[in-house]
């Protein structure tokens, strides 16, 4: 796997990596799996739980309480975790969590890991140091598995193979599992699944340390959730002799019912179920008498630009509970997948996380792919205003100096006649005039001075003549009569 | 201070500063005090609020729909039964691994003779297993297992065939009373090292989103209700 994981790629690399999404049939062919799957899938299990919005208005109000008493929280699940016997480790960035992990896993004299999926994980690099130090780590979701396999990152932060058509995956397979007969079949998911199930069974029963994320953090009784489908997770958290849980800060609930709040929306919210197949909460190591279970119990807490986002205008991104469904409804994403953003979260809840994980200078494309269509904070379960903060970006984007000279002259030109009413009517006239001129009887442009590349993939409808403003002045004229 | 001192210090300063709070602000420390003892309930959905009968409806229901196979049994007898035809149906040998659970010690095992029981967590070569649900949420189909001697956790993910039994009577509506059977046995503010909340069989749907059952868990979800 690729190091230095928590960098968004440069600008240029972001428009190199669009066009070759969008060139990409495979990739256009899986991406249809998208709106097919979740899509449809969430509508129709929201439908069916007519307090949807009213749990959603609940779960943002538990979320702000919470991370206004974030200290607090923190405090109380911290002696929580220690009382049943576990150990809660603080880690300020990626590197000393990092650290943490690798000096826990040597301690316990770790030759291999297996891994739950986390996306915590995979924010801060987690993998290659582990493998530096020659400790085996392998990824046990069926998704996270395959993007193992491939040295790639996971496209989404609940899918992680959604850019895969299972051809790929199955010569995946064929290249990868090279001592099992040639002949076998491997056309259908089921039996890819069945040969991942088998070759990670052995992995499962050996591994000596189980890393897993966590979905929720409870501070009334000090555990740690995770929400899945298929029971890696657990076997990751309950055949090996240590546990390991790393989560970010925000992560926290109070109570129990709170977190029951935030599940009914979830696994709606992501995959369409009610419920995923296993949601499952450890409590600290193995108790007395107990017939299974780790004998160590160890959670690392993960800030890395958290505690910063807590008092700026990006808090409401704390609420986050990483469902997915903004990828899912978001057009941009759906052109061009999770890989052109180069970062690790994608989509819109990437485009608002990355400039706090990377900084904006090395992250300005992202709050800019996009068209403001809406979708997302309509369909974000725990209402967080997502073009809103793009638009944050945007702006401190711009008082940065980032976005290319001409770019920022013609805004500034813009603003220089926006603040002139007179000028901007006499201007917005003589363009309306132009372009429907220049359209002629077909009523449409395809091709505009200054906009060469814009309109390469677009036509533009031509103005009918008249200005807004001139339009709705003679209205307000005629209702006045 | 130590370097593991020296980082919760540090993210916990941010977080003040970040916030703008003193440590020792009285008021913050009830507000949080209070709601961990109370711990308010929210909405919950009236789907999970009807009587018991409708409940175990609903319970079976959902978990039908999730995958997992589902038998009413009214008599211990029939319990045992019930789990001797399964194990045929699904073509696997009679033998069960199981944990020390009460309830399940005491069915009529000598019903099903042919059945090799033994006990402790689940191996690699145990194909079938016996649990008991503590309680059941009837609104999503969820049976609530807890980690211990009776009930050993490698049981819920290792075979390919997990037979649950739950008691009618321990079938509720929603989480939030659920929760609290949990606080009843274990105290408030404890829980048993893992509390499992099992919806259906193992599944995955990866792979251009085509469900698959039976992931790394169980390939079967054997759900019998029992009275």
């Amino acid at each position: 796997m690729k190091g230095g994981r928590g960098m968004a790629k440069g600008s240029q690399d972001f428009k190199t990596g669009v066009t070759a999404a969008l060139a990409d049939a495979a990739l256009q062919k899986a991406l249809q799996n998208v709106k097919r799957g979740f899509v449809v899938k969430r509508e129709a299990a929201k439908a069916k739980l007519p307090e949807f919005d009213t749990l959603r208005e609940e779960a943002r109000a538990i979320k702000d309480h919470t991370l206004s008493h974030l200290d607090l929280y923190l405090e109380a699940y911290e002696r929580k975790v220690t009382e049943s016997g576990g150990e809660v480790h603080y880690a300020p960035g990626a590197a000393e969590a990092r650290a943490i992990v690798l000096k826990l896993c040597k301690e316990a004299g770790a030759k291999l890991v297996t891994k739950g999926k986390s996306m915590v994980s995979e924010e801060i690099g987690l993998n290659t140091p582990l493998q530096a130090a020659k400790i085996e780590v392998v990824e046990t979701d069926l998704g996270e598995y395959i993007v193992q396999l491939r040295g790639e990152r996971p496209s989404h932060i609940i899918a992680p193979v959604i850019h895969l058509t299972k051809e790929a995956i199955e010569a995946d397979f064929r290249r990868a599992h090279q001592r099992l007969p040639r002949e076998r079949r491997l056309d259908q998911a089921q039996y890819l699944m069945a040969e991942a199930r088998t070759l990670l069974r052995e992995k499962f029963l050996a591994a000596d340390v189980g890393i897993t994320g966590a979905n929720l953090l409870i501070a009334e009784t000090g555990s740690s959730v995770i929400v899945t489908n298929e029971g890696n997770g657990d076997l990751t958290s309950t055949l090996p002799r240590m546990h390991i849980v790393i989560a970010s800060i925000e992560k926290i609930v109070p109570t129990l019912e709170d977190a029951t709040t935030i599940l009914r929306l979830l696994a709606r919210s992501a995959t369409g179920q009610e419920i995923t197949t296993y949601t499952t909460f450890a409590t600290g190591p193995r108790r007395d008498g107990d017939a299974d279970g780790p004998a160590a119990y160890h959670v690392v807490l993960l800030d890395n630009g958290r505690s910063e986002m807590l008092g700026n205008e990006f808090a409401d991104m704390l609420r986050c509970i990483r469902c997915g469904a903004c990828l899912n409804h978001c057009p941009v994403y759906g052109a061009i997948g999770g890989h052109a953003y180069g970062s690790i979260y994608p989509g819109p809840m990437g485009a608002v996380l990355t400039p706090q994980l990377v900084g904006i200078d090395h992250a300005r494309d992202l709050p800019n792919a996009s068209s403001f269509c809406g979708r997302c904070e309509e369909v974000c379960p725990m209402d967080i205003p997502l073009p809103d903060m793009m638009r944050a970006w945007r702006e401190r984007d711009f008082a940065r100096g980032n976005p290319p000279l001409s770019e920022r002259l013609l805004l500034r030109l813009w603003a220089y006649a926006a603040k002139r009413p007179g000028l901007y009517h006499a201007l917005a006239s003589t363009v309306a005039l132009y372009m429907a001129r220049r359209a002629g009887a077909r009523g449409r442009l395809s091709r505009l001075p200054l906009l060469k590349a814009w309109m390469k993939a677009r036509d533009l409808p031509a103005p009918q003549g008249k200005t807004f403003h001139k339009l709705y002045a003679r209205g307000q004229r005629g209702k006045r009569r | 201070m130590s370097p593991a001192d020296d980082a919760r210090a540090t993210v916990f300063a941010r977080i003040r500063a970040a916030l703008g709070v003193a440590s020792l602000d009285r008021a913050r420390r009830a507000a949080v005090a209070r709601r961990l003892e109370r711990h308010p309930r929210g909405t919950i959905p009236a789907r999970a609020k009807q009587s018991r009968e409708a409940c175990v409806t609903l319970l079976t229901e959902m978990l039908s729909a999730q995958g997992a196979d589902l038998r009413r049994v009214h008599t211990p007898k029939e319990a045992v039964g019930a789990i001797a035809s399964y194990l045929g149906t699904c073509n696997l040998p009679p033998r069960l691994r199981m944990g020390k659970d009460p309830m399940l010690a005491t069915l009529p095992w000598r019903e099903a003779w042919d059945i090799e029981r033994s006990f402790g967590p689940a191996g690699p070569g145990d194909r079938a297993s016996l649990s008991r649900a503590v309680v059941a949420a009837a609104e999503t189909g969820t049976l609530f297992l807890v980690s211990g001697i009776d009930n050993p956790t490698t049981l819920n993910f290792l075979p390919e065939a997990h037979t649950v039994l739950i008691a009618a009577s321990d079938i509720v509506g929603s989480y939030e009373e659920a929760w609290d059977r949990l606080r009843a046995i274990y105290g408030q503010g404890s829980l048993p090292r893992t509390v499992n909340l099992i919806s259906g069989p193992s599944r995955t749907a990866d792979i251009e989103q085509t469900i698959v059952r039976g992931a790394h868990g169980p390939r079967r979800l054997h759900v019998l209700i029992l009275g």
